[in-house]
This record gives structure tokens, C-alpha cells and sequence, in this order.
């Protein structure tokens, strides 16, 4: 009988494996949809690919709960339950907009995304299950962490359709007329998947705010001061700042479209580094990697 | 029936200087804002000034101004900063002193208060400014005036719809004006038709947003120079009275005075730490620091926990939990046995076995002045080397080792110099690493100093802690306007700003009516479907927001 943390390693592969699948659908759809004539359609592998999808999610749910038991704390408390954490979030988000809106044409993006973080994650930042040093004992750990994961999720998210919405401006300019491209034909109008991804990157951009706020509350009561230019402070601050550029872009003639969606893309950029660079590589407070 | 709807999202950016986006702010306030085509300077300087000052407050410059604190602030996350690590851009000194020279003359170490990082947000909030203020006033009319009349170009609208009624014109359009009235619109009658307006929150919201980001740069501007903070070492059992020349180092704000310093004392009645093995990584952690404190002011003396994360609030300082370690007690005697010296020394801890390092500077009292450079291990063992290491930061086997030099220290020349440091150039070595005579003190053990120079006894052990005792001006204001600044966001993304007009058509059989919202708002037609299907009922939902 493993131990519990072992059965949560051993499940965050099994998600791994059932996203590959999903993945693999996603693409095959996409595929699918290129080579159709006429007006491309959601393919009969759409659904087997979100179905798939939410196995996956619920076997990373059971695998992120599980590690959290293991750990008797929130499983935030270091890089690696970070990542196992922010994608599980950034999946269920992806999921919760699809029940309200068809965004399964961003699947495979975000599946992608998802399955590359969080192989990522679990191979070069797994750690053992370790207690919490003094500095993180703090209910303001549960709060920070948690608003700065839903947050990544929702910028994930505006980033997959930012992508989307490139790829579709060009099409609309009558670029990307090869036949492997037609698959965009399927996809809303730029326009369309512009608004969309704003109001998702909004939600993420009110979320980061809570999460530097909550952060600033928290490092007041840990470390004497609630803002010090730690790196990492830095790096929340810039992408406060790029992505508060976005929504200026998105209602500023000559910066909607293709400029508003690179800055999105940008300021996600920010986020990924943060997390991966800064956390491992820049010295500062947030030693938290584990590593 | 209804024209098919239009939406936002098809309009051009041509159409932007068009009634269907501007419509909240169609005077000169916003043009400078979003659409004035920005052209190059006239003649004459009041025009250029004039070009200027448009040029600054335009979004477009506001975005690149945005883009550019991101893109300068990278260095700060790069270079170590003095503010946040001054002992990393020591060390940068150290490494590579020409270098240094370099990037300090680009104020690379002093990222957020260097001369191009505040050019650039300077630029920024005057822009910000010169945005607000005419937003505000224009905001201010805007709310004291009734709903505007219905735009010509009635079929551009987002949303049409004709909707027949049974009765005659008027009780529809009384049924249309409760309708909007019980959705919150602000309703005007004019004749046979109506003008309503819902959402100015929205920009209500978003000026507060941006009114108090000013709020949080002039707290900190200006209240962070009555703030100050220092720090101090405090052995068990030994009192910190808080006044300037008890502290080890303190950094004052520009309008510091030292009455501002409040009479209160604190005595370290005892700290433990506990650890636990991390048996992944083989190695101890810590999972919790706790010091005992008696705190004594004014109103008396009380005992309070001191913890990380849990700071104590003194009057208005905060007293925070930052380091501890060990202080061994030491006692130096000369050769006839009396005590010159005696007390804790606080050894500086250097890995997570707490091997310490520590100075003892014994300038009176013997034949010569006498130093020593010592090393602690909380739980000594001996490598294969022969060198000792610490493998428990728990005494378990508390040890001491010292290099005991005599000589002049320097002290008489009225300078102190770091206590924790000994410069040996100068001295002359009695004892310790490299002569032969090894120095390894457990508690209660003596070490006489070769020459009847006097002893040294390992006579006790203390812990001490290291707390910083600040004083920050400028929390309550920061905190105030970012309360403002989450409303004012929340209420702006979070409310819709609509207008709806309705009207009799011409052959008074059905009630025209019109809707447009502010930026994208693809549940208009499902807001005015509800409020037209439901005229005389509850529309259900939250059809406001």
C-alpha cells in the first residue's frame, strides 16, 4: 500500500496520461476541421477530447487533494505543489467557461499548456512532502496563494485566446491560406475572440490585484514592511503594470487588436517567468521553490 | 419586426468617433483621451505647450508609459537592490569593483528611486492627471444632466427592437418608463418618447481607481518620512529600552525626531525554536520560533508571544521576529582569578545547524588587550578531516573554538569598529587554528591564555533574538486608498454602463426601442428582450447589472 504521498505522485502522472489523450484529440479535431470542405465543424472527437478532459481534471483534483492530506496543509506550499495547483486551477477554468461558452476550439492550447506545465513541474520541481518553515505558517498563505493561482488560471486562459486571436487576424488578412490553417475557419471572429479573452484577462487582472494586496498584507505581518522591491515583488508589480496596459490597450484606437492581444501575450509571458525564473534562478524573499 | 441587432464588435476602428462607443464622453475631455488624431506641434509656444500637454494625457501615451515602468523595473529584479539587499550589492562591489562603479552611475542598484525609473512614473501619474481632472468635471455634469436625447442614426444601435402594444401608446410608454425605473435607470419622459441611462458607477468607479492610485503614491511620498526603524539583537534575559542609543542600527524618515520614539521596554524572557527533521532533504528545518516577552510602558508591564507572522503592536511601533541564535556566555579572568569579563556574545549563526560565528573583544583588565575569533557548534561532531561541524542546531554538544590574538584592537582610539569583526593584520596569535595549541571549550571549561595572559571559560548559554522595531507612517493611508482603489475597480469592471430610449412609432401601434452599452456588452439584447417581454411583471435576474 503506497503512502498518501506517493498515491498523489502516482495520480498526477495518471492525469498527465489522460491529458496527452485529450491532447491528441484536441489536435486531431483541429486536424479534422482543416480537412473538411466547406465551412469547418467541431469534428466527432470533440467530445471524446472534453470528456477525456474532465477524467483528467478529476483524477489532478484527487491528486492535488490528495498531496494536501498528505501534507496536512494547503498543497501551495511550495514550486512544485504550486504548478500542480495552477494547473489544476487553470484546467477548471478553461472547463467552467466552456460549460457557459463553446471555447473547446482553444483545447488544445490550453490542454498543451497544461500537460507541458505540469510535466514540467513534476519533473524538475518535485519535492518531498517537508513542513513549513515559520514564515509561511500564516492563514495568509491559504489567501495569497490561492488568488495568485486562480489568477495565473484566468491569465492562462486569455493567453490560449489571445493565441487564438493572432492566428485568426492573420487568416482574416488573408494570411495562413494553406489548407493546415483551415481549421481557423472554425474559430469565431478575431473581433469576437478579442472580447472574449479580455473579459477573462479582466477577472485574472482583478484576481492579481487580491493577490498583491493579500501578499503586501502578509509580508507587513512577516517580514515588518508590506512592499520592499523583493524580486519577486518586482515581478508581481510588472505584470500588475503590462496587464493594466491591456485593458488601456483594448480601448485605445490603434492598440486593439493584434498590439492589445501581444501585450496580453506579453504580460503572460511575465507570469511564466515569475513563476519559472524567478523563483528558481533570482535570489530574493519568496524562497519558497523547495528546491 | 426588430432590425437584426447590432453589436459592438462589428464596428470599425473608424467607427470609434461614433455615438456607439464614445457616447458617455463625447465633449472635448475624452477626445484628448481616445480618438484626437495627435498632430505635430504648431506654430507659436502656447500651441506647443498645448500639443504637449495633449500628447501627455493621450492614452496612447498613458499605455506607453505603462509598458515602459514594467520594462524599467526589470533592473531592480536583476541588480541587487541597496533597499532590499545591501549586502548582495556589497558583495557586487567585491566581485567586480569597476563594473560596479559603472552600473552604480546608472543607478542600477537604486532601481526605484533612480532618475529614469521616476522620469518615467512622474510622466506617468502627471499624465494620469491631466486625464482625471477633466474626466472628473465633465463625470460631474454628466451626473447632474438628464439622460441625452436618442441619436439619429437610430439603426446603428447595438439593439433595436419594435415591440407591439394592445393598449394605446401612452400606458405602454408609462409600462416602459416602471420597466426601466425597476432596473435602475435614470428616466426621462419627453413626450411620446423616453431617455434613460443605467451604469454611470462605471466611471464613477474607474476615476476613484485612478484618484487613488495618486492617493497611495502621496501617502508613500510624503508619510514615509516620519517612519523609522531599527533593529536589535536581545540576549535572554537582557531588557531593549527604546530609545535611539539602545538600538544596533536604525534608519530614520526625513522628519524624524527623536521624541517621536515612545518610552517602552522589552526584556527577552526566553525563545525556543523547534525543529524537525526533514528526513527528503536529510537536514533540520524549522517549523516554529517563539520569544516570551515582557513588555513594560506606560500602562505596566505585561507578558507577550513574539512569533513570525505575529508581530507586537507597542503604541504605534510594531516590534517583528526577524533572526535568533546563540549568545555563549563567556568569562575571561586574569591570573589572579578576577573577573574582567563576562557575558553573552552573540555568535552570528551560518547554516541550518546553527555553526555560529562570533567575536570577543576584551579590552581592559589584562596585561594586554586581548581578541578572539570563535566558532560555536550547537552539537559538535568531527569529521574525518579532524575539523568539527555541527550536525543538530539543538545543543546537544555545545562547543566552542576560539583564535585568541592580543594587541592593539583599536578601541582606544574611540572606535568601536563591527563587533563582529577582528582584524587581525595588527595582532600578534596566542592560541587557536594553525599554532598548535587548539582552543575547544564545552560548558564549564577553562583555556589558559599561553604567556599568564589570564582564562577563558565557557561558562553558560544564552539564545537572542533579532527584532526590528519599525514605525511606518505610511500604512494607514496606503491602506485607505487601496480600499478606494478595489471599489472603485470593482464597481467600474462590474457595472454596465446602458442606455435605453424608446418612442412610439409613427403609426402608434408599437413601442420602438433602442439600447447601446459602453464597450462590449453581449447580454444587451437578452437585458432588453427581458424588459420588453416582461413590461408589467418583475423582469427576473439582476437585469441593472
Amino acid at each position: 500500500m503506497p503512502n498518501l504521498e506517493t498515491t498523489a505522485l502516482i495520480a498526477t502522472y495518471s492525469a498527465m496520461g489522460v491529458y496527452t489523450l485529450s491532447f491528441i484529440l484536441f489536435a486531431v479535431d483541429l486536424a479534422g476541421r482543416a480537412a473538411t470542405n466547406g465551412t469547418p465543424k467541431p469534428t466527432r472527437w470533440l467530445p471524446s477530447a472534453m470528456a477525456l478532459l474532465w477524467l483528467g481534471w478529476g483524477v489532478h483534483l484527487a491528486a492535488t487533494v490528495v498531496r494536501g492530506i498528505a501534507a496536512s496543509r494547503v498543497p501551495w506550499a511550495n514550486m512544485f505543489e504550486f504548478g500542480l495547483t495552477a494547473t489544476l486551477v487553470l484546467v477548471g477554468v478553461f472547463l467552467g467557461i466552456s460549460v457557459v461558452r463553446d471555447v473547446r476550439f482553444v483545447g488544445a492550447f490550453v490542454t498543451g499548456f497544461a500537460l507541458l506545465s505540469l510535466g514540467i513541474v513534476t519533473v524538475n520541481f518535485y519535492v518531498a512532502v517537508s513542513p513549513l518553515p515559520p514564515a509561511l505558517q500564516s492563514v495568509w498563505l491559504v489567501i495569497h496563494v490561492m488568488v495568485a493561482v486562480l489568477g495565473t488560471g484566468f491569465f492562462a486562459t486569455g493567453a490560449a485566446l489571445s493565441v487564438a486571436q493572432l492566428l485568426k487576424h492573420s487568416s482574416e488578412d488573408g494570411k495562413l491560406a494553406t489548407p493546415s490553417w483551415r481549421f481557423l475557419a472554425a474559430f469565431p471572429k478575431a473581433s469576437e475572440l478579442e472580447s472574449l479573452a479580455y473579459r477573462i484577462i479582466v477577472v485574472g487582472f482583478v484576481m492579481w490585484t487580491f493577490t498583491v494586496i493579500a501578499g503586501a498584507i502578509w509580508a507587513e505581518r512577516a517580514w515588518g514592511r508590506y512592499w520592499g522591491w523583493d524580486t519577486k515583488e518586482v515581478w508581481s508589480f510588472i505584470i500588475w503594470v503590462l496587464f493594466a496596459g491591456y485593458i488601456h490597450a483594448r480601448a485605445t484606437r490603434g492598440w486593439r487588436g493584434r498590439p492589445a492581444a501581444i501585450l496580453a501575450l506579453v504580460g503572460f509571458g511575465a507570469v511564466v517567468f515569475n513563476y519559472a525564473i524567478v523563483n528558481v534562478f533570482f535570489k530574493g524573499l519568496h524562497v519558497y521553490s523547495g528546491l | 419586426m426588430a432590425s437584426p441587432p447590432r453589436s459592438n464588435r462589428d464596428l470599425q476602428p473608424e467607427d470609434l468617433n461614433d455615438v456607439a462607443l464614445d457616447f458617455d464622453s463625447p465633449e472635448a475631455p475624452r477626445k484628448n483621451r481616445l480618438d484626437a488624431p495627435i498632430r505635430g506641434p504648431q506654430l507659436g509656444p502656447f500651441e506647443f505647450l498645448r500639443w504637449s500637454w495633449r500628447l501627455l494625457t493621450s492614452m496612447r501615451t498613458a499605455i506607453v508609459l505603462l509598458v515602459l515602468v514594467a520594462v524599467a523595473s526589470i533592473p531592480g529584479s536583476v541588480f541587487p537592490q541597496r533597499s532590499s539587499d545591501p549586502n548582495g550589492v556589497i558583495q557586487f562591489e567585491r566581485n567586480d569593483p569597476e563594473l560596479f562603479a559603472v552600473y552604480d552611475a546608472l543607478q542600477l542598484f537604486d532601481t526605484f528611486t533612480s532618475v529614469w525609473f521616476s522620469a518615467i512614473y512622474v510622466l506617468l501619474f502627471v499624465s494620469l492627471i491631466g486625464c482625471i481632472i477633466p474626466r472628473t468635471i465633465h463625470h460631474w455634469r454628466v451626473l447632474r444632466a438628464a439622460p441625452s436625447e436618442a441619436p439619429r442614426a437610430w439603426n446603428r444601435l447595438s439593439v433595436v427592437r419594435t415591440i407591439p402594444f394592445t393598449s394605446n401608446s401612452e400606458t405602454a410608454l408609462e409600462t416602459a418608463e416602471k420597466a426601466l425605473r425597476r432596473a435602475r435607470f435614470r428616466v426621462v419622459r419627453d413626450g411620446n418618447s423616453l431617455r434613460a441611462e443605467f451604469g454611470y458607477l462605471r466611471e464613477t468607479g474607474n476615476l476613484v481607481f485612478h484618484i487613488a492610485l495618486i492617493g497611495v503614491l502621496l501617502s508613500v511620498g510624503f508619510a514615509s518620512g516620519f517612519s523609522w526603524h531599527g533593529q536589535r539583537v536581545i540576549v535572554e534575559g537582557q531588557s531593549f529600552t527604546n530609545q535611539l542609543s539602545s538600538y544596533d542600527s536604525f534608519t530614520p524618515g526625513r522628519w524624524f525626531d527623536e521624541t517621536n520614539l515612545d518610552p517602552y521596554a522589552l526584556r527577552l524572557e526566553s525563545f525556543v525554536p523547534e525543529y524537525v527533521r526533514d528526513e527528503a532533504k536529510g537536514a533540520w528545518t524549522p517549523v516554529d520560533f517563539t520569544a516570551e516577552m515582557l513588555v513594560t510602558d506606560s500602562t505596566g508591564s505585561s507578558e507577550q508571544t513574539l512569533k513570525v507572522n505575529s508581530p507586537l503592536s507597542i503604541v504605534d511601533s510594531k516590534v517583528y521576529l526577524l533572526g535568533n541564535g546563540y549568545a555563549p556566555v563567556i568569562t575571561v579572568r586574569d591570573p589572579d582569578g578576577n573577573v574582567v569579563f563576562s557575558q553573552p556574545v552573540v555568535f552570528l549563526s551560518q547554516d541550518s545547524n546553527l555553526t555560529s560565528i562570533g567575536v570577543v573583544k576584551v579590552p581592559d583588565g589584562l596585561s594586554d588587550q586581548i581578541g578572539m575569533q570563535g566558532f560555536f557548534y550547537p552539537s559538535a561532531v568531527e569529521l574525518d578531516t579532524g575539523a568539527l561541524s555541527s550536525n543538530d542546531p539543538e545543543p546537544r554538544n555545545p562547543t566552542i573554538t576560539f583564535n585568541v590574538y592580543k594587541g592593539d584592537l583599536g578601541i582606544d582610539e574611540g572606535r568601536n569598529g563591527n563587533v563582529f569583526q577582528l582584524p587581525t593584520d595588527d595582532l600578534t596569535q596566542l592560541a587557536g587554528r594553525h599554532t598548535g595549541i587548539d582552543v575547544v571549550l564545552t560548558p564549564g571549561d577553562v583555556f589558559a591564555i599561553p604567556g599568564r595572559i589570564g582564562t577563558i571559560e565557557f561558562s553558560g548559554l544564552s539564545r537572542f533574538v533579532g527584532v526590528e522595531i519599525r514605525h511606518d507612517a505610511t500604512q494607514l493611508g496606503v491602506a485607505v486608498s487601496i480600499a478606494f482603489l478595489v471599489a472603485g475597480l470593482l464597481a467600474s469592471l462590474g457595472t454596465r454602463r446602458r442606455r435605453v430610449w424608446v418612442r412610439a412609432s409613427p403609426d402608434k401601434k408599437s413601442l420602438e426601442w433602442g439600447a447601446q452599452s459602453r464597450g462590449d456588452d453581449p447580454g444587451l439584447d437578452v437585458f432588453i428582450d427581458r424588459l420588453t417581454a416582461e413590461p408589467a411583471g418583475n423582469p427576473r435576474g439582476k437585469v441593472g447589472a
